[in-house]
């Protein structure tokens, strides 16, 4: 067990070699920046499903983004394949300064909030069975979890008030308002302990984690806000309560629909931003579990490592959530803008990018079959160092500790 | 007037500034902030793990 409190440079430093760059990575290093647009594509896609939806009187096109998501983008990343590509020391400090990058997720939110109100516009005015509105809701929620893919990626840099704004409209478009305050200050502080909501057990279905990840992170959240008030002397009710001003944001939008649209659009807009959730749980529930980090002997537990978070390269994938996949240097290094991720060769590794994962997620037998075994061989057979669903704890062990497997 | 610097992001508290938006007003000395004070850009390394730049009496 490493008992420095601050992990080594060598750990943090992942495995990036320069000279092993070949000219075709490099080629694609260049094009990466204009393939970030995908992240565009999401709601552009909605908004395009809709308008074919009224166009052709046909409700089956409000099943297009769900379709692209849960079936194409697996598809495009099982023949693309891995990512390998990580920027030098030099090229950092290029892609560090162009903000390229930002306004890409300033037109995405805005862009986000298009296609929401679209998509009430057309499932309100339009005439469409239940099962075509089935299709719009799961395919506003996709938009809403690439959506808060991108309010997660603005809301990191806390010391640019311009993105910290964006965040909270961003955010705001799926009524996820503690999400920025609770991701930061709770999630990433507590990650990978048994005190974080928001890192799933082994054991732990996804319908379980879900149960105790949404309250317990809207709770946390407003735990976390309340006490900076108090700190700043200010009520909790205050104008300063950033949660509440996201709040109002979309009370004030969702608000705005339901005029203009009639009261259908309550119950959609509200079924869509439950959903939504549910699909960022879902990523929640894929970036960490089991992992777990080791507490200190002075009671505190070791700095957040590249190893204390799945990680996953596949290049579409990536694209699309913004280096999401690339979890393991976001955790390590919270404040690295996305164009700067690095792949670590030596992290844990999902075998599959996030979409795919959410869909095997979705069914705990197989989710179980297919990352059980990765968690018994991150912690080397010693179930001690694996983060437990109590529930599961004895028959968890029974099966599957056996510390001798591990190397000396 | 001391500075403490977050060791993973490069956050700096100084002393004579604080941290406003965490609750903490320009002037509150370091050995006033709390134990579990998170670096509150990146939220990964707290009080203990900063390290005291320049200016440290």
């Amino acid at each position: 067990m490493n008992s420095a409190v601050t992990p080594s440079p060598s750990d943090l430093m992942g495995t990036v070699n320069d000279e092993q760059v070949s000219a075709e990575e490099r080629k694609w290093a260049v094009a990466k920046r204009y393939w970030y647009l995908i992240t565009l594509i999401v709601p552009a896609i909605l908004i395009f499903s809709g308008v074919m939806a009224m166009e052709t009187q046909s409700g089956q096109w409000l099943w297009l983004l769900t379709v692209v998501f849960f079936i194409v983008i697996p598809i495009v990343d099982f023949i693309f394949g891995a990512d390998s590509f990580n920027p030098s020391e030099e090229e950092q400090e290029t892609l560090k300064g162009d903000r390229f990058y930002v306004k890409i997720l300033y037109a995405a939110t805005a862009l986000q909030w298009a296609g929401l109100v679209s998509m009430t516009w057309v499932v309100t005015q339009g005439d469409f069975s239940w099962f075509n509105i089935l299709g719009a809701v799961l395919s506003v929620g996709a938009m809403h979890a690439v959506g808060l893919t991108m309010s997660h990626e603005l809301g990191h840099k806390m010391n640019d008030k311009a993105q910290v704004l964006a965040a909270q409209i961003c955010s705001a478009c799926s009524g996820y308002a503690h999400f920025n305050i609770e991701h930061n200050k709770g999630h990433h502080k507590d990650v990978a302990t048994p005190e974080d909501p928001a890192s799933s057990r082994m054991g732990e279905s996804l319908y379980q984690f879900a149960l105790r990840e949404l309250p317990g992170a809207a709770r946390r959240g407003w735990d976390l806000e309340a006490s900076r008030l108090k700190r700043q002397k200010r009520s909790v009710f205050s104008i300063h309560n950033e949660l509440l001003q996201t709040l109002a944001i979309t009370v004030v939008a969702y608000g705005a629909m339901v005029y203009l649209f009639g009261w259908m659009a309550l119950p959609f807009l509200l079924i869509t931003a439950a959903y939504g959730w549910f699909q960022l749980t879902m990523a929640n529930y894929i970036e960490h579990y089991g992992l777990l980090r080791q507490t200190l002997e002075n009671g505190r537990f070791e700095r957040c490592q590249p190893h204390h978070s799945w990680n996953n390269n596949f290049k579409a994938s990536n694209l699309l959530t913004l280096h999401l996949q690339r979890h393991s240097d976001h955790h390590a290094h919270p404040t690295r803008p996305y164009q700067l991720l690095r792949d670590y060769q030596d992290a844990p590794e999902l075998p599959h990018g996030y979409p795919a994962m959410m869909g095997m997620a979705m069914i705990p037998s197989a989710w179980r079959m297919i990352m059980d075994h990765r968690v018994v061989e991150w912690a080397e057979g010693d179930m001690n160092k694996v983060n437990i669903d109590p529930a599961q704890r004895e028959a968890i062990f029974s099966k599957f500790h056996n510390p001798k497997q591990a190397t000396p | 007037m001391a500075k403490y610097e977050c060791p993973d992001c490069g956050y700096v508290y100084d002393e004579k500034t604080g941290c406003e938006r965490e609750g903490y007003p320009a002037g509150t000395q370091w050995e006033d902030i709390p134990e579990e004070f998170p670096c509150p850009d990146c939220f990964v390394r707290e009080k203990p793990d900063f390290e005291a730049l320049e200016g440290k009496q």
